[in-house]
C-alpha cells in the first residue's frame, strides 16, 4: 500500500475515536436543548390509554424481536425469533425446537439485524414482521395475528445474511444476500484465494400470499463482494431490488484497510422481474444445496421442518438485463428508495456527503448502453449517467436515510452523531440535530414505504455512555425519539433498548390491535398429543417413554399425583391449557427439568421432555400467577427405581 | 275493526317466536380485570355466552366461592321451555282463528300465568346457584350469598352482575301486552 493512502487511513481512524471522546465530557445534561415540559406531554400516554405505533425492533445480538409502543416508549413484548428463550420455553419445548433447526444442527442463537413488515401496495399491512438473522443465514417471518414466530426460512450458499429482509411492494419476495462471501459451492480451499473464487449471492425469497409461507424462488451468483443491505424499488421502480456492495476490492484479510481503497463501490440493481422471465423460460441452473424450511402450524401448536436439496440459480452473465452496477462513492452502507420510487440513496459510509441516483437516469443510461466498464460480466453504468444529485450534508459517516411523505428525507451519521434532515430534489440540508451517541438506522413509522406515518422518528444508537444510571460494563443500547411533524427536529424521549437494535419497523397500532388473537380455539386445537378435556388426561408408558398428557384450568393440573416413573425414563409432558379466557396463561415446571418451563397460552398444548435421574418425589407448579389459587396449582411425580415402578397411576382429587 | 284483535294476536304470536331466535334473559358479570365483562344469555333451550369460552369461565369463578357448574345439559327446563313455549303460540293462533272475547282472555292469562311461573322458576335456579355452595369451596365469606338480580343491578364481592331480560325477553313482554290489548278490544267491540 502507497504511504499516502496509509495516511488517510489514519486520519479517518482518528475522526471516528473522535466524537466519543468529546461527548463523553458533555455528560448526561445533553438533553439537546429540549423543552421539557412540552416533550413530556408529546410522550405521555396516560394510564389504560394506547400508544398511537407499534415499533419492532430487532434484538441485535439477543436474536429477538422486541415490541414497543410510540410515543411512549413501553416495552409490550420480546418476541423470541432466532434465540432460544426459558421464558416462554421457546426453542426449548418439543414444539418450538424445530424452529431453529439448520441444515448445521440445532442453532439456538443469532444476530438479528432488520425487522421488515409485510406491505401491499407499498404500504404495510400489519400481516406479518420478517426479520433475517445474520450469522446463520436465515429468515424469519412472525405473525403480527399472535406475535409469535410462525417460520424460518435457511439460506443456501450465503455467508452472513445482512442485506436481508427487505420487501417489495406486494412482499412478492423478501431478499436476502451474503455480506460475507463464500466459495459457491461451498468447498474447502485456501483463504487467500479469495478474489474470483469466491462468490456472493442474492436470494428471492417468495412469500405466498395466502399463508405467508416462505421458499426461496431463485439466488442471482454475484461476484464476491460483500453484499451489506438493500431495499425495493417502489412506484416507478416497482420490479427492481437494490443492494449496496463493499469489498469490490474482494480483500479477505485487515478488511477494514484493505475494502476501504477503491473511491467507489456499487449499488447492485436487480431487475427482479425480468429474472422471473429467466426463470420461466428456464435460464437457471438447478444447484444441489441444502436447506431448511421451518415452519409452526398454529392448528396443530408445533413448528415442522421441510428439507430442500436444491435451488435455482442465476448467473448474471448469461442473463443480461437482470443486474447491473451503479458506482457509488465510498463503501455505501444503507441504499434507500424515496416513496415516490424516484431516488435512489446510496449512504457512502466513509464519505461526508450523499449520493442520490436517478431512477429514470439509471432506465435511461441502460436504454443507451452507456456502459463505463464491467465487472465479471455485469455492467457498469456511468456515475455521471445515473447521479441526480449530492447532498452536502456537512455531517460525516451516513448509514440510513429515511422519508416522512413530504418530500423530506433524514440521514443518519455515524461518525458525527447526528441526524440530518434534507429535501428531496434541492438536496439542502433543512435540518440536524444531535443523537447520544452514534447512530446506526433510524426509522420513522413506515418510513421505508410508499406512505411514510411522518410524524416520529427513532434514532437507534450504537454507543451510551453515560445517557442512563450505569449498570456495570455492560449497558443497554439507547434510543431517541424526536417529533418530525413541525420544520425542525425536537428530541422528545430517551429510551433503553434490548440487545442491539440495528433497524426498526413501526406501524400505525389500529392496523394491527384489531388483528390481534385474545386465545386459541381448544375445539380447533389438532395437537396429536392434545387433552383436550380432563376426562382425556391420562398416562400412557411404552418402556423407558411415558406420555403424560395432561390439562390446565384455574388452578388445578389433571392429573395431579402420577406413579409409575423409573429413573431414566424419557417423559413427555403434553400440557393442554383448557381455559378460554383471554390472558389466562399457565406455566408448567418441574423440578430437574434440563430445559426451561412451559408457558401455555390457552387452547394451547405445549410438550416438555423430563429425564429424572434418580428416585424420590418430584414436585410440580404453575409458573405463571394464574388466579387466586395459583399457589395451589402443584402436583407430584413420583420417580422409582429402574425395574422397581409400580403400576402407572394417574389421578387429580382420588 | 273485527279483524284486528286476530291481527293483533297473529301478531303476538309472531313475538313470542322472537324466544326460538333470541334469548330471554341476559347476566352479566363485571369486574376491572374483565374490561368488557362477561355475558351470559339464557334461552329458552340453551344458555350460550358471548364467545363459545363463556360459560367455562364463569364456572370458574363461581368455583371460587362453591357456586355449582352451570351445565345446561342438567337444566329440564331447557328441554320441554321449547314445547310450552310453541304450546303457547299454538294457542295463540287458535284464539286468532276463532276470535271470540272469551278465548283471547283465555290465551292472555295463561300467558300472564305461564310467564310468571316461568319468572319464580327461574328466580328458584337462581336462589339455588346463590345459595346451595359447597361445603369445600375454597373462599368462603360468612353470610355471603352469590344470587344474582332478577332484574337490575347487585354487587357480588368483586363482581357486578346485572341481570335484564334478552331481546326474546323484550318481545315477549311485548308479546303479553299485545295478547292483553286483542282481548280488550275484542271485548270492547263485542259490546258496542
Amino acid at each position: 500500500m502507497n504511504p499516502l493512502k496509509q495516511l488517510s487511513v489514519l486520519a479517518a481512524a482518528a475522526i471516528l475515536v473522535l466524537p466519543a471522546c468529546t461527548n463523553n465530557n458533555e455528560g448526561a445534561q445533553n438533553t439537546g436543548a429540549i423543552n421539557k415540559s412540552s416533550a413530556a406531554e408529546k410522550v405521555y400516554v396516560a394510564p389504560g390509554e394506547y400508544d398511537e405505533f407499534y415499533s419492532f425492533m430487532s434484538g441485535g445480538f439477543s436474536g429477538q424481536v422486541s415490541v414497543y409502543g410510540l410515543p411512549s416508549g413501553r416495552l409490550l413484548k420480546v418476541i423470541p425469533v432466532f434465540s432460544v428463550d426459558g421464558e416462554k420455553g421457546y426453542g426449548f419445548n418439543e414444539e418450538t425446537k424445530p424452529l431453529l433447526e439448520t441444515s448445521h444442527g440445532f442453532i439456538p442463537w443469532d444476530d438479528a439485524h432488520h425487522p421488515e413488515l409485510s406491505q401491499t401496495k407499498g404500504k404495510p399491512d400489519g400481516k406479518y414482521l420478517f426479520i433475517n438473522g445474520n450469522n446463520t443465514p436465515r429468515v424469519a417471518r412472525i405473525d403480527l395475528s399472535t406475535f409469535e414466530t410462525a417460520e424460518i426460512i435457511e439460506l443456501p450458499n450465503a455467508g452472513g445474511n445482512h442485506s436481508s429482509p427487505f420487501t417489495t411492494e406486494n412482499s412478492e419476495y423478501v431478499v436476502a444476500g451474503t455480506r460475507f462471501s463464500v466459495p459457491i459451492p461451498q468447498s474447502d480451499m485456501s483463504i487467500a484465494d479469495y478474489k474470483g473464487k469466491f462468490k456472493g449471492s442474492l436470494s428471492f425469497i417468495s412469500v405466498d400470499p395466502e399463508h405467508g409461507h416462505m421458499d426461496i424462488d431463485f439466488q442471482v451468483l454475484m461476484p464476491g463482494f460483500d453484499y451489506d443491505l438493500a431495499h425495493g424499488g417502489k412506484g416507478k421502480s416497482h420490479g427492481w431490488m437494490f443492494f449496496t456492495t463493499y469489498n469490490t476490492e474482494e480483500s479477505h484479510t485487515l478488511k477494514e484497510v484493505n475494502a476501504s481503497q477503491n473511491d467507489k463501490d456499487y449499488i447492485a440493481a436487480i431487475n427482479w422481474k425480468k429474472a422471473q422471465e429467466y426463470i420461466e423460460q428456464g435460464k437457471f441452473k438447478e444447484m444441489d444445496s441444502e436447506y431448511l424450511i421451518n415452519r409452526y402450524d398454529e392448528k396443530k401448536h408445533l413448528a415442522e421442518t421441510i428439507k430442500k436439496n436444491k435451488v435455482r440459480v442465476l448467473d448474471p452473465t448469461e442473463c443480461p438485463g437482470v443486474v447491473y452496477f451503479l458506482p457509488t462513492p465510498k463503501s455505501p452502507h444503507g441504499v434507500d428508495v424515496d416513496p415516490t420510487g424516484s431516488y435512489i440513496i446510496g449512504n457512502g459510509k466513509l464519505n461526508a456527503n450523499l449520493t442520490v441516483h436517478s431512477f429514470d437516469k439509471m432506465i435511461q443510461a441502460i436504454e443507451n448502453k452507456s456502459f463505463a466498464d464491467e465487472a465479471y460480466g455485469i455492467p457498469v453504468l456511468n456515475f455521471e449517467d445515473v447521479a441526480a444529485g449530492t447532498v452536502e450534508s456537512g455531517g460525516l459517516g451516513p448509514l440510513h436515510t429515511e422519508f416522512d411523505g413530504q418530500g423530506n428525507a433524514y440521514t443518519t451519521f455515524f461518525i458525527s452523531s447526528e441526524v440530518v434532515k434534507w429535501k428531496l430534489g434541492t438536496w439542502e440540508v433543512l435540518d440536524r440535530v444531535p443523537t447520544y451517541y452514534s447512530v446506526g438506522h433510524l426509522m420513522i413509522p413506515g418510513g421505508d414505504s410508499k406512505e411514510p406515518w411522518g410524524k416520529y422518528m427513532v434514532a437507534l444508537n450504537k454507543i451510551t455512555k453515560d445517557r442512563y444510571l450505569p449498570t456495570g460494563p455492560e449497558l443497554a443500547h439507547s434510543a431517541q425519539l424526536y417529533d418530525i411533524s413541525g420544520d425542525k427536529m425536537e428530541l422528545i424521549l430517551d429510551f433503553p433498548t434490548i440487545g442491539e437494535p440495528h433497524y426498526a419497523q413501526a406501524i400505525a397500532a389500529d392496523i394491527v390491535m384489531n388483528r390481534s388473537k385474545k386465545i386459541y380455539s381448544l375445539e380447533e386445537n389438532e395437537h396429536p398429543h392434545a387433552a383436550k378435556s380432563e376426562s382425556e388426561a391420562r398416562v400412557e408408558k411404552n418402556g423407558n417413554e411415558v406420555h403424560v398428557y395432561m390439562t390446565t384450568i384455574r388452578s388445578h393440573f389433571a392429573p395431579d399425583n402420577i406413579e409409575g416413573i423409573e429413573a431414566g425414563d424419557k417423559v413427555y409432558f403434553h400440557v393442554t391449557n383448557l381455559e378460554q379466557d383471554w390472558d389466562v396463561p399457565h406455566g408448567f415446571s418441574v423440578l430437574g427439568a434440563q430445559n426451561a418451563e412451559l408457558l401455555i397460552m390457552p387452547g394451547q398444548t405445549e410438550t416438555l421432555l423430563w429425564e429424572p435421574l434418580k428416585p424420590g418425589i418430584y414436585p410440580f407448579y404453575c409458573t405463571d400467577f394464574c388466579s387466586a389459587l395459583h399457589q395451589e396449582m402443584q402436583g407430584y411425580l413420583r420417580v422409582s427405581a429402574k425395574g422397581q415402578a409400580p403400576e402407572v397411576l394417574a389421578t387429580t382429587g382420588d | 275493526m273485527k279483524t284486528a284483535p286476530r291481527i293483533i294476536t297473529i301478531l303476538a304470536v309472531a313475538c313470542l317466536m322472537m324466544l326460538f331466535f333470541y334469548p330471554l334473559w341476559r347476566i352479566t358479570l363485571i369486574a376491572p380485570q374483565y374490561p368488557d365483562g362477561v355475558t351470559m344469555y339464557i334461552w329458552i333451550n340453551k344458555i350460550t355466552g358471548d364467545s363459545p369460552g363463556t360459560l367455562q369461565n364463569i364456572n370458574i369463578l363461581n368455583h371460587y366461592v362453591g357456586m355449582k357448574h352451570i351445565e345446561p345439559d342438567s337444566i329440564p327446563e331447557l328441554t320441554y321451555f321449547p314445547w310450552v313455549v310453541g304450546a303457547l303460540g299454538l294457542l295463540g293462533l287458535i284464539a286468532a282463528f276463532v276470535n271470540k272475547s272469551g278465548l283471547h282472555l283465555a290465551w292472555a292469562v295463561v300467558f300472564l300465568v305461564l310467564a310468571a311461573l316461568g319468572i319464580y322458576d327461574f328466580y328458584l335456579w337462581e336462589y339455588d346457584y346463590g345459595h346451595n355452595l359447597s361445603p369445600t369451596a375454597p373462599i368462603k365469606v360468612p353470610g355471603m350469598s352469590y344470587q344474582p338480580p332478577l332484574f337490575g343491578s347487585k354487587m357480588l364481592l368483586n363482581f357486578n352482575a346485572i341481570s335484564y331480560p334478552g331481546t326474546g325477553g323484550i318481545f315477549m313482554g311485548i308479546s303479553m301486552f299485545l295478547a292483553f290489548v286483542a282481548w280488550w278490544i275484542k271485548r270492547k267491540t263485542a259490546r258496542s
